[in-house]
């Protein structure tokens, strides 16, 4: 049971000149044993992706290569092996997932064919036998209607669909080492359990190894039997799943595992009495539906109400396409609703115009998801902070000077106010989006995903931000997002969404407690490694996996 | 069944675009000074007011414009494109008798210009910052800025006068009244020069747009994942890359099938080609303009017909666009 499937010694990577460093990793030391599921653990940057890649002899040539060591894959080194003998092996003994199943499929192929290439290369079976075996596989993997998934596109397919399609691809040759690059990074909480589920589960039937790389403590509890975590490309800790997770050793390791939001109800506080700031009574928003000849309208928003007192964290939680997207921007009316009201402190904003919305404008202010898109890379960072107030009315030299004051608020260095966006990282970026957003000293902020695109110490670092400058400034706080440990950390009040429509709201701790909407109490259960905060502290035997 | 319906579809919204067309040709051609009466009184030597005033009645050149523009769009409703006095034929015929040396002059270049650009275009991306790779991009550059006229009179200067390799002008040779292959090749050695000075602009632009398009294309994930499983370098380029990276230029070939309705006037004057373009440039220089309608009618309707089959083709390869 013991034997080792791939045995990584003193692996090196170089990084060309002008990288960050030297090397993306540095004397790696990793065993994979057969039939077990080894998580590499470790933040962007980390070097994660480059050992898989690696391993596959898929590093981007030719400015990263090998600079040392041995990948020894059932005694052969992976790393000595020419590109004729790399292409044996890979698909056929060592296949890989990767985290956007969208962009990993040939847009333009059926599945059936993308599965049938592996075995055309792998193997000389005849047409009709190939095409049992896709079916089979498609079976294998529960994606229903095998016959007619072989002949859809991959846009046809939902994202899990989609993950599972590429997952019965990797396996289709009963690989004896499955890489699986952060597979379910992508995909809602709910389909990111199957898909868990159904790795482990494949894994066990076929007794796989499997490389599984994240950056999700909760994932590793749920998947793993050993961890190893990465720092920089460095190995800084591993071992079996409970003593790493449990009593992990190494002050980074113990950082990573203190910076994930836990899975636990805020103390209960008394509903606030404060007045309304935000009133949304039957917001109607459909998409589509326009040109000449019409077509298929999307709900996204139905009869949606939504209410947010003045000091409170308002969560708006729900998957992908459930509308809280649209939500948020109905309610800063960044874009146009086609009915019901929205109330901003007792003025109905619904149905302004965009020149008659200018004034509000101030009051409601948005932090985006992604740091990097949401910034003018050809502005300062100061410009970008003054352009609000200098569009109200206020004097550049005045605006400028609120504006470093701000910079010092969010814990940012006042030579910042004359870089460029590109010169911070992901979480100083969204440092400036805050600081941005606060500029016109709004009353209400919408915060859209805002920790989504950030490692978790960094995350940690930006919710402590918006929870210091919100007690601060008295502001109140709308906040969407799809993390529930992270709504339960941050939200005096959640709202649930689904389709559309807000099945659930309530206090976050009789949300959590005891939800009343059989929908909410699937996204709690889907959580990955729901408990493993406490349960980690309990003796091994005790512990199975979900 | 889906087919025929979003052919119908595209069909009928085509008869609004074609009809504006139409429309505003009719009005601007008339806001010129002018009229192909004058013209022709002034060539027969004898303008006198009595005379012009016979010519404007006997074409219904005497009646407002409104009136004249009812009596075109009827015409045209019964496929009857007027009249023209210049050359003294109906317009029809005289467009129909040009429409094939220019369809295949257009094809030809346009053909030409798809497959030698697609081409050239993948082999720089596939062999980026190479010897290859720059000579392309070089070439590619110079043609891109080379003017077609330009091309086209230095080419009759080397291949035509200097070298006596190639016919200077025209569609087959003069009184040698070929037939079956000898015909088929008088026809294409007097191709080469016209259908070489029309596509070069094009194909620049195409092997250009492919080269981004294939780059871009090799770093997709799905690229990676064919990789993973094992797959050849060159399979990995033909069966996948190939055709992801081909759909841009089939955009672009679509946006600019107009243009080369356009840059066929100028080549076909150069090489005396008989086509459309020559007859709408001397139509231009006489001022026929019920010719000078017709053809503008009969180019929209091309371009409407061409930008269809691109985005039939666009459908074929990209199961993303639904019909």
């Amino acid at each position: 049971m013991t034997t080792t499937v791939l045995d990584i010694e003193k692996l090196s990577i170089g990084l060309p000149p002008g990288a960050d460093r030297a090397q993306a990793v540095t004397d790696v030391d990793l065993a994979l044993r057969a039939g077990a599921v080894t998580c590499l653990i470790g933040e962007s940057g980390s070097g994660k992706s480059m050992v898989a890649r690696a391993i596959l002899g898929l590093l981007p040539k030719p400015h990263v290569r090998i600079a040392g060591g041995r990948l020894l894959f059932e005694g052969q080194d992976l790393a000595a092996i020419d590109e004729r003998g790399m292409r044996a092996i890979r698909g056929a003994r060592i296949a890989m997932i990767f985290q956007e199943p969208m962009t990993a499929l040939n847009p333009l192929h059926t599945i059936g064919r993308q599965l049938d290439e592996i075995l055309r290369i792998h193997t000389t079976t005849g047409r009709a036998a190939r095409r049992d075996r896709i079916l089979a596989l498609l079976d294998s993997v529960h994606l229903p209607d095998p016959a007619r998934l072989a002949r859809a596109f991959p846009h046809q397919l939902s994202g899990g669909q989609r993950q599972r399609a590429m997952i019965a691809m990797a396996l289709a040759l009963k690989p004896r080492l499955l890489i699986a690059d952060e597979p379910t990074t992508a995909l809602d909480v709910t389909t990111q359990a199957q898909i868990l589920h159904l790795i482990r589960d494949l894994q066990r039937e076929h007794g796989t190894s499997v490389l599984f790389i994240t950056h999700d403590f909760g994932v590793v509890a749920d998947i793993a039997d050993s961890v190893a975590v990465l720092q920089k490309g460095r190995l800084v800790e591993q071992g079996g799943v409970a003593d790493v997770l449990g009593r992990p050793q190494h002050p980074y390791t113990r950082s990573l595992i203190a910076a994930v939001p836990k899975l636990a109800p805020p103390p209960v506080r008394p509903a606030s009495t404060a007045p309304l700031v935000v009133e949304g009574r039957k917001i109607e928003k459909a998409y589509g539906a326009r040109g000449l000849f019409g077509g298929r309208a999307i709900r996204a928003l139905a009869q949606v109400d939504v209410e947010l007192r003045r000091g409170e964290t308002l969560g708006v939680v729900g998957e992908s396409g459930s509308g809280k997207s649209t939500l948020a921007r109905a309610v800063t009316r960044l874009m146009p609703v086609d009915g019901g009201e929205i109330l901003l402190s007792g003025h109905n904003v619904a149905d302004l115009s965009r020149a008659q919305m200018r004034p509000h404008r101030k009051r409601v202010q948005m932090v985006f998801q992604d740091p990097y898109a949401s910034l003018d890379p050809r502005q300062r960072v100061i410009d970008i902070i003054a352009e609000g107030p200098i569009i109200h009315g206020t004097t550049p030299a005045v605006a400028q000077e609120e504006a470093r004051v701000l910079l010092g608020l969010v814990g940012l260095d006042p030579s910042a106010a004359r870089r460029f966006p590109h010169e911070f990282s992901g979480g100083q970026r969204q440092r400036i989006g805050i600081a941005r957003a606060l500029a016109l000293r709004p009353d209400i902020l919408v915060a859209d995903e805002p920790v989504s695109a950030l490692d978790v110490s960094v995350q940690a670092q930006i919710l402590a931000l918006l929870a210091d400058i919100k007690a601060r400034l008295q502001l109140s706080m709308l906040f969407v997002t799809h993390d529930l440990r992270v709504a339960l950390q941050v939200c005096d009040r959640i709202a649930v969404m689904r389709q559309g429509a807000v099945v659930e709201v309530g206090p976050t701790a009789e949300i959590y407690a005891s939800p009343k909407h059989p929908y909410t109490a699937a996204l709690f259960a889907a959580v990955p490694g729901a408990d493993w905060q406490e349960r980690a502290s309990r003796p091994i035997h005790e512990r199975t996996h979900a | 069944m889906r087919l025929a319906r979003y052919l119908g579809h595209r069909i009928l919204l085509a008869i609004p675009v074609v009809l504006g067309i139409v429309v505003l040709n009719f009005f601007l051609i008339h806001l010129a000074p002018g009229d192909a009466a004058s013209v022709l009184a002034g060539e027969s030597g004898a303008a006198s007011p009595e005379y012009l005033e016979q010519l404007r009645q006997k074409f219904g050149l005497d009646q407002p414009l409104g009136t004249q523009f009812l009596v075109y769009l009827t015409n045209m409703l019964h496929l009857n494109l007027g009249y023209s006095f210049r050359n003294d034929s109906p317009v029809t015929d005289l467009i129909l008798d040009r429409l094939w040396p220019t369809g295949l002059l257009m094809l030809t270049a346009f053909g030409a210009a798809l497959v030698a650009g697609t081409l050239l275009g993948l082999i720089a991306a596939t062999r980026r910052n190479s010897w290859r790779d720059s000579v392309i991009s070089l070439v590619s550059l110079v043609a891109y800025a080379t003017p077609g006229f330009w091309l086209g009179l230095m080419m009759i200067v080397v291949f035509a006068i200097h070298l006596g390799w190639l016919p200077t002008s025209g569609f087959d040779t003069v009184g040698a009244d070929t037939e079956g292959w000898d015909q088929v090749w008088d026809v294409a050695r007097h191709l080469v020069m016209p259908a070489i000075a029309l596509s070069l602009f094009y194909l620049a632009v195409y092997a250009r747009v492919m080269r981004a398009s294939v780059l871009e294309q090799v770093g997709m994930d799905y690229v990676t994942t064919a990789r993973a499983k094992g797959q050849t370098e060159i399979r990995i380029m033909t069966g996948h890359v190939l055709r992801n990276a081909l759909l841009p230029v089939v955009t672009m070939a679509g946006v600019q099938a107009g243009n080369l309705i356009g840059g066929s006037i100028v080549v076909e004057t150069v090489f005396g080609w008989p086509g459309i373009g020559t007859l709408a440039f001397n139509a231009l220089q006489s001022r026929d303009l019920n010719l000078l309608l017709g053809i503008f009618f009969v180019s929209a309707c091309l371009v409407v017909l061409v930008n269809l089959a691109v985005d039939l083709l666009y459908t074929a390869l990209d199961p993303r666009m639904e019909l």
